[in-house]
């Protein structure tokens, strides 16, 4: 199944990716590649199958209700690229 | 004089109890071989543990040291905070080597997707050491550290072993907390060691294991870890699925190879007999292709230049610098994979993809129980190849993603897999997969133990012997 430039190009402004031409080009061709291999999983008629999110049969885990000591301010915006005032700096959109 | 391309980690500890070398003086010994293989991304010296020294892959989160899942989107991120796995190591006194290479978020089977630059195979560095724990597997198989922690998502740990000639066991999912570890795929992500023995394997796989609180996913195992000691294979049900063993693409010498090891099962008082796998072969790597690439497409979303890591320069606002800086930081690979996840999980799209992928996955879950009523572990090759050329596969990601059509089928469905080496191909090492029922690590360590016994295969690289 092929995959047109502009399909590429709505999937990489969903994923927030700034590709260029020459990526956009690459990308478009690799990836119907790609689609057409992973495809064949619809050749299987699975109507009745249930899914499997998670390999094990895990179901509501909870932790005690007890409050655990957490990052401080100063460690949590250690990495951040632009602190300000105790805040991630964040340009407007 | 250590010899540090020998050395096991039990040797080492063993020198460490009878006091006849100190923990920083088998650290230098690791430090003072050259890195030619660029196995590591940084290397730090001793810092005061007491024990044997351990590699880390870059996506386990440490406290002030550099970590960045081998992307430059990375680059610079120093955790503020442990892995689970590196605390549990730290509490047993091990002393931290450096931070090993890998494929870019641990897409990859080769270690080429770094960005940081490939890690060289120590049986042949023209070749690769395999991946995405391509450098846990070159350091350990190297002489650069007794052993090392990998991660494997859909082959990263057992595939490079294989290609390195070193085991390294993916564990049950569930039973390795991935607190701390920087996320690819949360279902299918587990952390394991990399080791020359399987007795090395096993007891480190001991020191990580267990449930944390901090990852909800956990849970406590069945029964205690046992290093292997002695044993053979007697009344063991060995099953050899076809599928697995017959798939397009094997080499002739790689199957050589494993159909050795798998008449010494038989030797060793093992029932042989060949078995059935027919869908989980045939759809297991498109399943994970998708649902893989969805989950890193949800995961790898965080990289936008806010909380950490790279920002790209920008006089726009929010959006912007967020696809700057993903198109800067990212490579060609998680690019590739985030584009197949989010058009996979997209409207119109999803039920036919990622839906279906996770009903696949239900099947192939369903075909390995239904094997193992009447066998208690399967073997075949870990990968179809020996290390292959660097560059060979780079231009062409399909056949790259080939390399772990062995190895994902039974990680779809959260199977515990060991790889040993079995004997060598053109010179290079082969890798024989064993695979058990959830939580059989001891079955496996077990069966490990027995065949390496008789296998004899010498672990030192050719080369450097």
């Amino acid at each position: 199944m092929a995959i047109t430039r502009d399909q590429v190009l709505h999937v990489a402004k969903l994923a927030q990716l700034g590709l260029s031409e020459e990526e956009l080009e690459r990308f478009s061709e690799q990836l119907s590649a790609i689609l057409e291999a992973v495809g064949k999983i619809a050749e299987l008629d699975l109507t009745d199958v249930e899914p499997t999110s998670h390999p094990l049969d895990l179901v509501n885990v909870f932790g005690d209700d007890v409050p655990e000591p957490s990052l401080s301010l100063e460690e949590a915006l250690a990495n951040a690229p632009d602190p300000e005032e105790g805040s991630f700096g964040v340009p407007a959109p | 004089m250590i010899d540090t391309l020998r050395l096991t980690a039990k040797q080492a500890n063993d020198l460490l109890s009878d006091g006849e070398v100190s923990s920083a003086e088998l650290h230098q010994a690791y430090l003072e071989r050259e890195d030619d293989l660029h196995a590591y991304l940084r290397r730090i010296d001793h810092t005061g543990a007491e024990g044997v020294p351990i590699a880390f892959k870059d996506l386990i989160s440490t406290t002030g040291v550099e970590t960045t899942a081998g992307s430059r989107i990375l680059g610079g991120y120093v955790p503020v905070y442990d892995a689970t796995v590196a605390e549990r190591c730290a509490a047993r006194g091990l002393s931290l080597l450096g931070k090993t290479n890998m494929d870019e978020f641990a897409m990859g089977s080769s270690t080429e997707n770094s960005g940081f630059g490939p890690t060289f195979n120590p049986w042949d560095p023209s070749r690769v050491p395999g991946g995405s724990s391509g450098g846990s597997a070159a350091a350990v198989a190297g002489g650069l550290a007794p052993w090392a922690l990998g991660s494997d998502t859909g082959g990263s740990i057992k595939q490079p072993a294989s290609l390195c000639g070193v085991v390294g066991l993916r564990p049950t999912y569930g039973t390795v907390s991935r607190y701390g570890i920087i996320a690819f795929a949360s279902s299918l992500d587990q952390v394991g060691p990399i080791t020359k023995t399987v007795a090395d394997c096993a007891f480190l796989y001991s020191v990580i294991a267990g449930r944390d609180p901090r990852d909800t996913t956990t849970v406590d195992l069945p029964v205690p870890v046992e290093v292997p000691d002695e044993g053979d294979l007697a009344g063991l049900r060995v099953g050899v699925p076809r599928q697995l063993n017959e798939a397009e693409g094997i080499e002739t010498g790689v199957k050589e190879a494993v159909d050795r090891a798998i008449a010494l099962c038989d030797g060793l008082g093992a029932a042989v007999d060949t078995c059935e796998l027919p869908l989980s072969v045939e759809y297991g790597l498109a399943c994970y292709y998708l649902i893989a690439p969805s989950e890193a497409s949800s995961n790898l979303a965080r990289y936008d230049g806010v909380r950490f890591g790279l920002r790209a320069e920008s006089d726009g606002g929010y959006f912007d610098v967020s696809e700057r800086t993903r198109d800067q930081g990212f490579g060609d690979e998680p690019k590739r994979r985030i584009m197949l996840g989010t058009y996979a999980l997209s409207a119109g799209y999803f039920d036919a993809f990622y839906g279906q992928a996770q009903k696949v996955r239900t099947v192939i879950s369903r075909e390995h129980a239904e094997l193992f009523e009447h066998f208690d572990l399967l073997v075949s090759p870990t990968s179809p190849t020996v290390a292959f050329p660097l560059g060979a596969k780079t231009q062409d990601p399909l056949a790259m993603y080939v390399s772990d059509v062995l190895t994902i089928p039974s990680n779809m469905a959260g199977l515990p897999g060991l790889s040993i080496p079995c004997g060598l191909s053109e010179g290079l090492p082969v890798g024989l997969q064993l695979v058990g029922p959830q939580f059989s690590e001891n079955a496996l360590f077990r069966a490990g133990h027995a065949l390496e016994r008789v296998l004899e295969f010498d672990y030192v690289p050719e080369r450097l012997r």
